[in-house]
Order: C-alpha cells, then structure tokens, then sequence
C-alpha cells in the first residue's frame, strides 16, 4: 500500500515538474506545441471533410432513384404489375408506378409548357417506374441491363454516374487520408523526439548527476517521457480548437452553398469522440517520441 | 570495505593510468589517497565508483566483484557510495535542500522521511540555515559541504571524495577534513584523494600514496 501510494506521489511530481517546466518557457513551449499540433490538424481536419462529404453523399441517395420509361403501348394495369414486379428483386429497394397523366400534371407544373400541352390532343407521355435500387456498382450496372432488357421498357434513364464518381473519389481520399495520417504520426513522433533530445542536451550535467548519485534509467527517463505526454496532449487540445475556430469560419458559407442545393445539410463538426481520440492520439504519439529519444539519447551521457 | 587486486586501467588513448594496483580498506577505516597530479588518483576511485572498469584485475566494493555488476545494476551498486567532487557538482536550478534530497528522492524515500534526513544531514554540515537558498549564493566552501551532506544524507557505508578541498584555503580545508573524520567516528567508510600533504599530516589518519600508476610502499607514517 505504502509503496504503491510511493510511487503514485513520485508520478504525479514529475507530471507536475513536467507541467512546470512547460510552463516556465511559455513562449518556446507554445511554438513547439503549436508545430505539433498542426501536424495533427492536417489529419484531423481531412478526416472532419471526408466524413462530412460522405455523409452528404449519404443524403443524396435519393438520387441515386433511376426512370423506366415504359412503351407507349403498355396499358395501366400491365405497368402497376411490372412495377410490382420490378419492387420485389431483391437488387430493388422500391419501385413505384409513376402513371401517365400524373406524370402530365407533374410536367405541366414543373416545366412550364402547361399552355402548349392544352393544344395536344393525347396525353404524350408514357407510364414510367421510378427504381431505387439496392446496389450499386456492378450490381446496379446488372440491374438496369435486366430492365432495359424487358418488353415493356422503352428507355431506362440513368444519371446517377456522377454519383458514383463522388463515392469513388471519396474512398480515394480516404485512402489518401490514412497514409497522410501514418505520414504525420511519424513526423510528430519525429518532432517530438527532436524535441526531447534538445531538452536531453540541455539537462546534460544534471543527468550526468543523478547517474553519479545512482538515479536509474528509469528514473531519469520518465521526467522526460511526461514531457513528451505533455507536448503531445497540449498539442491535442490545441488541434482541436485549431479545428473548432476553421469548422466555426467555414460553417456559414457551407450552409449557404448547400441552401443553393435545396439541401439542409448541417456540417458535422469535431465530435467528442474525435477530440478524444486527438488528445489520446497526441498523447501516445507524445510519449512514444519522447521514448525513442530518451533510449538513444540517455546512454550517451555517462558521468566521466 | 574496498579491494584492489592487481589492478590495471588503460584508457582507449593508450595512457596507462594504473599499473597493478593492489591495497584493502577495511570497514570502518579513514584514508587519505595521495600523489601528484597524474598519478592516478583519480582513475582508482572512479573505479570504485563504477565510473570506470578495470582493464585487468580484480575491484571489490562492499564484498561486491565489481566486474559482476552489470549496466543496468549500476544505480544501485551507486546508491550504497556517497561521492563528494572537486567541483561539487550540484544542480544551480535546485535549492540546497532540494539538492541534499537527490539521492533520497532517487530512492523514493516518502517525504516525510525525507525532510527529516536531509535536514539532519545539513545540520551536520552546519548549513541548515541555508535550505532554500540555491548553491550559487553560498560561498565555495559552503557549496562544498552542501555536496558532503548529499554524499551522506542516503548513510552510505563508504564515502569517496576527489580533491575535495582543491579549490578552498588551509583554514577551511581542515575543517572540511575534520568533517570528513566525524562521519568516519560514526562508522562510515572513507577514502579521500588528495594532494594537500601538508593538511593530512596534521590529521594522522593512513596513507595510501600513488605514484605513476603503481601503489607506493607506505613512507614512514607517524604510528
């Protein structure tokens, strides 16, 4: 008991002693910290795009709905049966009649011919199905082969292919996100290393000392290690409000383009999740730099 | 407490600094290490302090074959010797007290217990008065005991010292001798490397003399 109530009093001691050393050089501290907590804005804040963009991909199903123009030939109850029919595939997740002179009204109020379409005799239109499907990819490619394919089909219509080139690009930058990640993880255990080993240079004579005076490795070492868990989390705590003040200054433009694309989209911001896991990240990333420096660094200076 | 036996160190450059010394200091005994400058008075205690090792012979220190303490037991093997240098060595951004506290905090020594010891320590260097001021305000002598009560505030069995009245005057290099001569009252082991003839013929405690690396036959000493 007394000796884990030891060791705990000689954790906290050199967290604080860490706290204080970062704190006695606030400028230098600051810049150091701000350095590193930059090369974790740039993941973080890519990883904040990326999943925004992909949520609104995400909102956007809707149109990923494709039109089956039925032949003009088809009558009504022929074309509900096949749009029931179409419903049931399992690559289907709905299908619904649009019939002819719904679809009439709909044109005359949308495209603003109403007047020119008083003077035709007939109805021009055909029935149509509206699809959603379940797949996408190959599957959807095979789907609408099948339905174009039908008897009573007389045009598929598909223009959901920019879609689908947004999702490709969007699994790119994902991809493109992880190997910046792993990029910047190791820059920062870098950074954070250098960092250390000047510190290390700089308390030469006093770990030269507590080597004479018989302080362990371990002893020696853990000052430092929780100053690189303390660069590391600062610089954590810092990204994050670095991501907060640019996710706050981009959220009003961004609302107004998507205003512009009649979507109510809300950009998501830094979840507190992600800024745990920025804080945890730092924190890692901050204590294993230190420990790489510290190994190679620490048994250079013996006392002589 | 120490055994050389045939000792020899050769340093990379090529300088042969012991050549085959061998000597014993019981527990409990006092002794001054003399010789001149060069003669390797120096490169014997950092022997016994792990600071070295021996290129040829055999080194004991508290019945421990030095050449069986690996790297990483260091620290402890450290941690049984209390060493006072020529320069004092102390941390300029810690108070004398905290200073005095290394080698116990090192330890992790509770702090209660702590306090008491080192305190003790610095009274019995007389600088207690000066717990929170910081090295550099203290005079050269002062800084020097501040260095002996850090040597001592862990209770080593041996204290070893480097010319540690090198820098200071007759007067006060005495009493620093004299200080030496009380832990040794106590118990304590102690072997102090210096060149002040003069001083340690006043003090009667043995001699062991170094010259050019080998271990002079003893002159003929008083008793």
């Amino acid at each position: 008991m007394d000796m884990i109530a030891r060791y705990l009093s000689l954790h906290i001691e050199n967290m604080t002693g860490a706290v204080a050393r970062v704190a006695g050089r606030p400028l230098g501290s600051l810049m150091t910290t701000l350095v590193i907590a930059i090369a974790l804005v740039v993941p973080a804040g890519l990883r904040v795009m990326v999943d925004n963009a992909r949520a609104l991909s995400g909102t956007w199903q809707g149109a990923a709905d494709f039109t089956v123009y039925l032949e003009m030939a088809v009558e009504e109850p022929a074309a509900e049966a096949l749009a029931q029919q179409i419903g049931q595939r399992n690559d289907v997740e709905r299908a619904e009649l649009l019939n002819r002179s719904d679809a009439l009204s709909e044109f005359r109020a949308w495209s603003g011919f109403g007047e020119a379409l008083d003077l035709l005799d007939e109805n021009p239109l055909p029935h149509a199905v509206i699809v959603r499907p379940a797949g996408t990819g190959a599957d959807l490619d095979l789907l609408v082969r099948e339905l174009d394919a039908l008897e009573e089909t007389a045009l598929v219509q598909l223009d959901t292919e920019w879609l689908e080139r947004l999702r490709a690009i969007l699994d790119l930058a994902r991809r493109v996100l992880y190997v910046t990640t792993v990029m910047l993880g190791l820059d920062l255990i870098l950074l954070i290393g250098n960092t250390i080993r000047r510190e290390i240079g700089n308390r030469r004579e006093e770990i030269e000392i507590i080597k004479l005076v018989g302080g362990s490795d371990g002893y020696i070492r853990r000052p430092f290690l929780y100053l690189g868990l303390c660069y590391g989390v600062g610089a954590g705590i810092l990204a994050a409000l670095i991501i907060v003040v640019g996710l706050g200054m981009v959220a009003s433009p961004a609302r107004a383009l998507m205003e512009l694309y009649g979507s109510n989209y809300r950009l998501a911001g830094l979840s507190l999740a992600d800024a745990a896991w920025l804080l945890g990240v730092g924190g890692f990333l901050g204590w294993a730099g230190a420990g790489i420096a510290v190994a190679r660094h620490l048994r250079d200076i013996e006392p002589s | 407490m120490i055994r050389f036996e045939n000792v020899r160190k050769r340093y990379p450059a090529g300088r042969e600094a012991l050549r085959g010394v061998s000597f014993r200091l019981e527990k409990g005994e006092m002794a001054f290490l003399t010789g001149s400058s060069g003669a390797g008075k120096s490169t014997l205690l950092k022997l016994v302090a792990l600071i070295e090792r021996p290129t040829r012979g055999t080194v004991l220190v508290a019945n421990q074959n030095t050449a069986r303490v690996p790297r990483r037991r260091i620290p402890q093997f450290r941690r049984q010797i209390g060493i006072v240098f020529q320069d004092h060595k102390l941390l300029h951004d810690r108070t004398v007290f905290d200073n005095v506290a290394l080698p116990l905090m090192i330890s992790s020594l509770w702090r209660r217990e702590l306090r008491g010891r080192v305190r003790a320590a610095l009274d019995q260097v007389g600088l207690l008065r000066y717990e929170n001021q910081f090295p550099l305000s203290l005079s050269s002598g002062e800084q020097q005991r501040v260095g002996i009560a850090r040597a001592v505030a862990s209770r080593p069995q041996l204290v070893i010292a480097d010319e540690p009245t090198g820098n200071l005057d007759p007067g006060l290099s005495l009493e620093i001798m004299r200080l030496f001569g009380r832990f040794n009252d106590v118990g304590t082991t102690v072997l102090i490397a210096t060149h002040d003839l003069e001083l340690i013929s006043r003090m009667g405690y043995r001699r062991l003399s170094l010259a050019a690396g080998r271990m002079a036959v003893p002159a003929a000493e008083p008793g």
